[in-house]
């Protein structure tokens, strides 16, 4: 048994909250009270999705219909599936510790700050619990407010620049697929994602929807050519900004390619599959060079975020081969398995590290590689997440980072040796500019006068780090939970796949 | 034979009750001293709310139009909606103006009198079954229009604005009133129906060539009310020039009536070459979207800037026509009743601001809002926001209704030409919400709001409900869709 309309509050929670943080968070510390409390209430409430889901029940759980426009058939409805429910633990869980991670370097306008963050988190449930499509645009865009705000008021000095670039550039990739989604509509009589799936398009109309999904979701994942205004928005942004836009809103994207295009156009994914292999591939070696250089830290891993994405989008389309062409189901199961367990893991990575630059960041006010080093014999404790985060980011085994790209690239190899082969560079190229990083800031002789004053990590801190690295250890080592949860999803995407062709 | 039917006068009984009440008010306001105008200002607005409750009394049945006086004035759906939210709109412009009137010495009775006199000509318009109501109604909108942009007589710009929209909009009074001429002569009457049924379009027709110029100089003087480019030239002066309160009124309300005028002429009396007008409207709808938006980013003054949204506005209206059909039509009144209660809202918020002997009608006079008053930055955030089309605010469903009616027709290139330059146009709605949230203000501290609580409490619901639309817009959109399904033929 489970609380009624529990995605309902789960959504809704965090919204009210952030009202409440603005109405009553005149005192700073009543703000970030008030914020905790919530996060953390939503958090508790989102794990009986979990522990409350049937994984024997085909199709979506927890479901809410309510007719919200009826001239356009459209509906609040709400559902999740083993996919969405991982996402939506990790959201709430990314939440509480964003929360509080702010907590200390957030000083003004923290009420504000809380707000933001609240309704980002309750707007990002909502994205992964629709299953209307007009709903799920509401919320896909929807969260481009508060992260705006975000970014613009918190942010660094090229902020302002950043938070447009970012606004308008996801903005316009969405609104095509607005225009996607009303030609659905025509063409169905309504919003249902599921009535959408079983349109009986045909060839010529689902390249159109593709493409307009892809430049959606390609923009938000983001994929090289489009994720130039990732490293701008991850550089400018506050910590949890940061945090928050790696390990969730990029997900978003991901999330989207399993919602949309694969289930609606098929036919087009697979005929043009190759284009998005084609751009996986290029933003995992070529951004993992380009990442390679950066001098600076939140760069650096906002570059590497792209190419871990790399592997997310390959592994999606990669299943399309195997289920269809070579009919190896099992493959294709295994590299929308590794897709899914790669965007969970990357959310932890990513998170983490961003955490890391921002206690960092906290005590020197900069992220310039150069202007630390050696700061194992300052802050051990520190240090020990920090290199601990760093393996999981180039992907060694005992870490989660390692095992949605071994998955993929497992399953890469039964489709084609070679794309197996070029993904596997990221081992190299990932343990590069990783552990270079690493070398330079956390090893060596203490840097200047500066790092030698740097305190360790306060009780905060070590929460929220440990917190993550928790997750990045769990995921590691005994990963069979999360895929057990994804695994009746996934089989029905690739069951779908396999019958929906035409 | 015009005949004389007593009913008649219980169908305009809210455009009598008005016109009565405006009179008694013009009369009482004689006998009132300055320090006493707050008797006009609930007079009128008391008029306001007896004449919304009589228009929706009196509403008719769903479905079914009256007609009085021949077919000169109808009452239908449609002309309900409308004059629900012309009046609406008309009293949110009394009662966010008042401390600014009273603050530039314009608080007088002269402001209400005009007011009124435009409100009865615009419920006249969008009642008008026959095209010399349509023109009466049109005149006494217009005339009283200009008077009220010249109000601030001792302002050079104010009065450069109103010659301009008057010479202006006389050309394009006298344009229509050519094209009606025109029709007159093809079909002989002017009953809109009775035009409709007669027009003969064929091509063995030989009034067509008669038929078509009127048609065109129809399709003209519309797009010169609505303000579509190319047609636009007197908007961004007569809303920078002209009192804010009087700004706000031209951008709201008579801009629904204008919707109301346009779709009486085009669907109502021309709805049979269709084929012919919704070819016309989709190239100014392009040119309006591109001129509108394109323009509106080189602006520093936030009037103006407000000015060339609203040419791209109106570029996504005459979109909805594109459509021919009533869903269009309802997509497209959707829209404008949405942009009516936006610009209220930012039009609000430059009153809010202004104090006496500042206007702050500069972009940059909101800079750091949300550090001296975060409520009202904000309120003013939804609007832009709202007025860019961002989702989960009003403005993104009136898009959404609009691009869909456009995609229903088949027109797909448009609807991508409209989001193209909806998305140039985010550029400078956020640049709003930027200079508000992410500069530092010139003067830190506190907002001084005005005293008007009335005024306060009425711009915050004001800005509510484009949220609180944004989640419950159906019944909204249902409203405009039975109000529609009659009108269509």
């Amino acid at each position: 048994m489970h609380l009624p309309h529990l995605l309902s509050l789960l959504i809704w929670l965090p919204v009210l909250g952030a009202i409440a943080v603005l109405v009553f968070g005149r005192q700073a510390n009543t703000a970030r009270w008030l914020a905790l409390l919530t996060a953390v209430a939503t958090f508790l409430l989102s794990i009986p999705l979990w522990t409350g889901y049937v994984p024997a029940t085909p199709g979506m759980q927890f479901v809410e219909t309510l007719a919200w426009i009826p001239a356009l058939n459209a509906n609040y409805a709400l559902g999740v599936d083993g996919i969405a429910i991982a996402l939506i633990v990790l959201t709430t869980f990314t939440s509480v510790l964003v929360i509080l991670g702010a907590w200390g370097p957030i000083e003004e306008r923290v009420s504000q700050y809380m707000a933001a963050m609240l309704a980002l988190e309750g707007l990002l449930v909502g994205v992964f619990a629709a299953t209307d499509a007009l709903l799920f645009y509401v919320f896909f865009e929807g969260m481009l407010i508060p992260m705006f705000i975000l970014i613009g008021i918190w942010g660094g000095p090229r902020r302002v620049y950043a938070t447009l670039k970012f606004f308008i550039y996801t903005f316009l990739g969405s609104i095509f697929m607005l225009v996607g989604l009303i030609y659905l509509h025509m063409k169905t009589g309504q919003f249902s994602l599921d009535a959408f799936a079983h349109a009986g398009l045909g060839a010529r109309e689902q390249a159109w929807l593709f493409f307009a999904f892809l430049i959606a979701f390609a923009i938000k994942v983001p994929m090289w050519p489009v994720h130039t205004w990732l490293p701008d928005a991850h550089v400018e942004a506050p910590t949890g900004g940061s945090v928050i836009l790696a390990a969730i809103m990029l997900k978003v994207g991901g999330y989207g390619f399993v919602r949309f295009s694969l289930p609606i156009t098929p036919d087009a994914s697979q005929e043009y599959a190759w284009v998005v292999i084609a751009m996986s591939l290029i933003a995992v070696v070529y951004i993992g060079y380009v990442a390679l250089v950066q001098e600076d830290m939140k760069k650096l891993v906002a570059y590497s975020s792209i190419a871990h994405m790399g592997f997310v989008t390959l592994g999606l389309f990669v299943a399309l081969a195997l289920a269809r062409v070579n009919a190896n189901p099992d493959g294709a199961r295994l590299a929308v398995q590794g897709a899914m367990v790669q965007m969970i893991s990357h959310g932890f990575v990513s998170g983490a590290m961003f955490s890391c630059i921002g206690v960092m960041y906290d005590r020197l006010h900069t992220r310039m590689i150069e202007d630390y080093g050696g700061i194992v014999n300052v802050m051990p404790w520190f240090a020990a997440f920090m290199v601990l985060f760093a393996m999981a980011n180039c992907g060694l085994p005992g870490t989660s980072g390692f095992v949605g790209e071994f998955m993929v690239i497992l399953a890469a190899f039964q489709d084609s040796p070679l794309i197996a082969a070029v993904a596997a560079f990221t081992l190299i190229i990932g343990a590069a500019y990783t552990l270079w990083l690493v070398k330079r800031v956390v090893f060596g002789e203490v840097g200047n006068d500066k790092v030698a004053k740097m305190k360790d990590l306060d009780l905060r801190e070590w929460i929220v780090l440990g917190a993550f690295a928790a997750g990045v250890l769990a995921v590691g080592v005994y990963p069979k939970p999360l895929t057990d949860l994804m695994e009746p999803a996934v089989q029905q995407l690739v069951q779908q796949l396999v019958l929906a062709k035409m | 034979m015009i005949q004389f039917n007593p009913a008649d006068l219980a169908t305009m009984l809210p455009e009598l009750f008005l016109l009565g009440a405006t009179c008694a008010i013009l009369l009482i306001d004689l006998f009132l001293k300055p320090a006493q105008r707050d008797v006009t200002h609930w007079l009128s607005l008391t008029a306001l709310l007896v004449a919304g409750v009589l228009v929706w009394r009196g509403a008719p049945e769903q479905g079914t139009s009256i007609a009085a006086f021949n077919g000169m004035f109808l009452r239908d759906g449609v002309a309900t909606v409308l004059k629900v939210f012309v009046l609406l709109t008309t009293g949110l412009v009394f009662l966010y103006s008042r401390d600014y009137l009273r603050q530039r010495k314009l608080f007088v009775g002269e402001f209400y009198l005009l007011l009124l006199f435009a409100t009865l000509g615009m419920m006249l318009l969008v009642s008008a079954g026959n095209l010399v109501t349509v023109y009466l109604g049109l005149e006494l909108l217009t005339l009283s229009s200009y008077a009220l942009v010249a109000l601030n007589r001792d302002s050079a710009v104010s009065s450069e604005a109103a010659i301009k929209y008057f010479v202006l909009g006389a050309l394009a009074s006298g344009l229509l009133l050519y094209g009606m001429s025109m029709i007159y002569g093809a079909t002989g009457t002017l009953d809109l129906a009775k035009i409709h049924a007669v027009a003969d379009f064929s091509a063995d027709s030989p009034h067509r060539m008669l038929l078509a110029f009127g048609l065109v100089f129809l399709v003209v003087g519309s797009a010169f009310k609505l303000g579509a480019a190319p047609f636009h030239m007197w908007l961004p002066d007569v809303y920078q020039g002209a009192p804010t309160a009087v700004t706000l009124f031209v951008g709201s309300a008579s801009k629904l009536a204008a919707f109301g005028m346009t779709w009486r002429l085009l669907d109502g009396a021309m709805g049979g070459m269709n084929a012919h007008w919704t070819q016309m409207l989709g190239v100014l709808a392009v040119l309006s979207l591109a001129v509108g938006n394109v323009f509106a980013i080189a602006q520093t003054n936030l009037k103006r800037m407000l000015a060339y949204s609203t040419i791209s506005h109106v570029g996504f209206l005459l979109l909805g026509f594109v459509n021919g059909s009533a869903s269009g039509y309802a997509a497209a009144m959707f829209y404008m009743i949405s942009y009516a209660l936006m610009a209220a809202v930012a039009f609000g918020m430059i009153m809010l601001l202004a104090r006496a002997g500042f206007e702050a009608e500069e972009i940059d006079d909101f800079k750091g809002l949300n550090q001296r008053n975060p409520w009202y930055a904000g309120v003013m955030a939804i609007a832009m926001f709202s007025l860019a089309g961002v989702p989960p605010l009003f403005g993104f469903f009136a898009k959404l209704m609009v691009l869909k009616a456009v995609i229903d027709a088949g027109q797909m290139w448009l609807a991508i030409v409209a989001i193209v330059f909806a998305i140039i146009g985010l550029y400078y709605y956020l640049r709003v919400v930027k200079v508000m949230y992410f500069d530092e203000p010139h003067d830190k501290a506190a907002l001084e709001l005005p005293r008007d609580r009335g005024f306060r409490w009425v711009l915050s619901l004001n800005g509510l409900a484009l949220l609180a639309l944004g989640v419950f817009w159906g019944p909204l959109l249902d409203w405009c869709n039975s109000a529609l399904m009659v009108g269509a033929r």
